[in-house]
């Protein structure tokens, strides 16, 4: 079977862009990644698509051109961009068509997501007495992992100092300054042990990528971003997700790890070759979980990890290069494409002031979300 | 009126001296709250009213509808959610209460009780959530 190949990158920047919507800033990075592809609307052949918030995707192509495309919608909560890109892929894989594109879009309102007990199957008393908050969801989760692990909160303001590092590099990101570690420690508590420094928050941005054969992508002449592999799993018995009135006792696996595995599987690697990774920090503790999870480093290392500089753009596995969630938001049907984006770029050499050095050669995203799904990819050059 | 809890089904009485669970009658799993839809393969089971805690946060601002707690920025009280391990059953979430923030801990045992909504409501006009206290 050939290999699926991403032939072209688009991105509107993260943040907020007052007067622009969703939709709008999907379009913005759909045009983008055609000319990056140097191709025009009219040669893809088909998409899929989705946004939590700010619509149906399919409706772009009033904007776009109306050629008749096979457009499908997705919708996976923060999975969105994954499972769009993972579908692309399969359909390119299947030899039906030679190339076609991956969007993810999303514009939300500030603060934190509000949510409806009864669309998770919650009586209403679970949010009137107050627990209907994610936040509140990773504060419990990360306070058990750093207690089982022997990680102090410290390691939490590494992550975000390394963000907003890397953000003040990036031209996408929204958090464009640093911060240091004094500061972020003593900011005010959100959530214990995640104070507001720790946090992402919702946002808007969109992504859209190409996807194309082995054969159309040779034709097109660029650098040869192949997918390996991309992966989607939903999770194991024994999690610990959002919203949960009561958990079992006995603790099992995570849907990143077996995602993690697959992936590895399938693309015939391991952690330990992959040059350059994204992963999901919706606050700083998800990055220290998916940094194990993942199969980057065992359980408890991440700390001297971090103190050691080994996940900085410099070091030995560069992790969330342009400042990840943390520093980019999070729009959700754009997150995990965003990643991929990210790698692409690095993978390429073009990642300006935040790349890699060495040439890497393998790139690995890995996004993570409710209720308890996690999609990777893995990319080489 | 009396006090009265936030919910039917949520506590086993009106005294609220256990919260009921959910067990599978086929698998014995059990869970925490009853489902909102009857299932016949569920049964209402008592659930033990002391256990450990397994975990904790602190909700430091306050929450948005459908919160229906005190919610003025200038008086709120940050309080304690916490996952208390009950043995042989389920980790049921729950406020903790009688207890700071900076005090609490991993593995600490705790008992149910039943605590105000509002505090600051009249005594006959409160609505009364679960919550377990140090023992």
């Amino acid at each position: 079977m050939s290999d699926v190949c991403i032939v072209g990158a688009g991105i509107h920047p993260f943040g907020r862009t007052e007067g622009r919507d969703g939709m709008d800033q999907g379009v913005y990075a759909v045009k983008q990644a055609l000319a990056d592809t140097g191709i025009a609307w009219e040669d893809v052949e088909f998409a899929f698509g989705g946004s939590a918030a700010s619509g149906a995707a399919d409706t772009m192509v009033s904007k776009l051109g109306l050629t008749g495309i096979q457009f499908i919608n997705v919708s996976n909560g923060c999975a969105t961009g994954g499972s769009a890109l993972n579908a692309a892929a399969s359909a390119i894989k299947s030899g039906e068509y030679e190339i076609g594109m991956a969007v993810g879009f999303d514009k939300h309102p500030r603060g934190a997501f509000n949510a409806d007990p009864s669309a998770y199957g919650l009586p209403n008393w679970y949010g009137e007495a107050g627990y209907m908050l994610t936040t509140q969801f990773f504060g419990a989760k990360i306070m058990r992992y750093l207690h089982e692990n022997g990680l102090s909160r410290e390691a939490l303001g590494r992550v975000s100092e390394k963000a907003f590092r890397n953000g003040a590099k990036t031209d996408h990101a929204w958090r464009r300054s640093e911060v240091d570690l004094e500061t972020i420690m003593n900011a005010p508590m959100i959530s214990d042990p995640l104070n507001k420094y720790m946090f992402c928050s919702p946002a808007e941005g969109a992504v859209a990528l190409i996807l194309a054969s082995e054969k159309k992508a040779k034709e097109l002449g660029g650098p040869m971003i192949r997918l390996k592999t991309s992966v989607m799993r939903t999770r194991p018995p024994g999690s610990f997700e959002v919203f949960a009135a009561s958990i079992d006792n006995e603790r099992g696996g995570t849907a990143t790890e077996i995602a993690a595995k697959a992936a590895f599987e399938q693309a015939g690697m391991g952690p330990e070759d992959i040059d350059v990774a994204q992963l999901q920090d919706t606050e700083s503790g998800a990055e220290i979980m998916h940094m194990a999870e993942n199969g980057f480093c065992p359980h408890g290392d991440q700390e001297k990890w971090l103190i050691e500089g080994r996940t900085e753009i410099n070091g030995a596995l560069p992790v969330n290069t342009d400042g990840g969630c943390l520093a980019c938001g999070e729009p959700i049907g754009a997150s995990g494409l965003r990643q991929v984006y990210e790698n692409v770029a690095q993978l390429r050499g073009t990642a300006g002031e935040r790349q890699v050095p060495g040439d890497p050669k393998t790139a690995y995203t890995q996004v993570y979300g409710a209720p308890g799904v996690s999609a990777v990819t893995i990319l080489q050059r | 009126m009396n006090a009265q809890p936030i919910a039917d089904n949520l506590f086993t009485d009106d005294n609220m001296t256990a919260l009921v669970g959910a067990r599978n009658k086929q698998t014995g799993h059990i869970s925490f709250p009853l489902p909102l839809t009857p299932n016949e393969n569920i049964e209402p089971i008592a659930l033990a009213s002391r256990g450990t805690v397994w975990t904790y946060t602190v909700q430091r601002f306050p929450p948005k509808t459908p919160y229906a707690g005190p919610a003025d920025p200038e008086n709120f009280k940050p309080y304690i959610v916490a996952y208390v391990s009950l043995p042989g059953q389920t980790m049921v979430e729950s406020r903790l209460t009688g207890i700071e923030p900076e005090d609490v801990e991993i593995g600490m045992e705790v008992e149910l009780t039943a605590i105000p909504l509002d505090p600051d409501a009249p005594v006959d006009e409160r609505v009364m959530i679960h919550a377990f206290q140090p023992v």
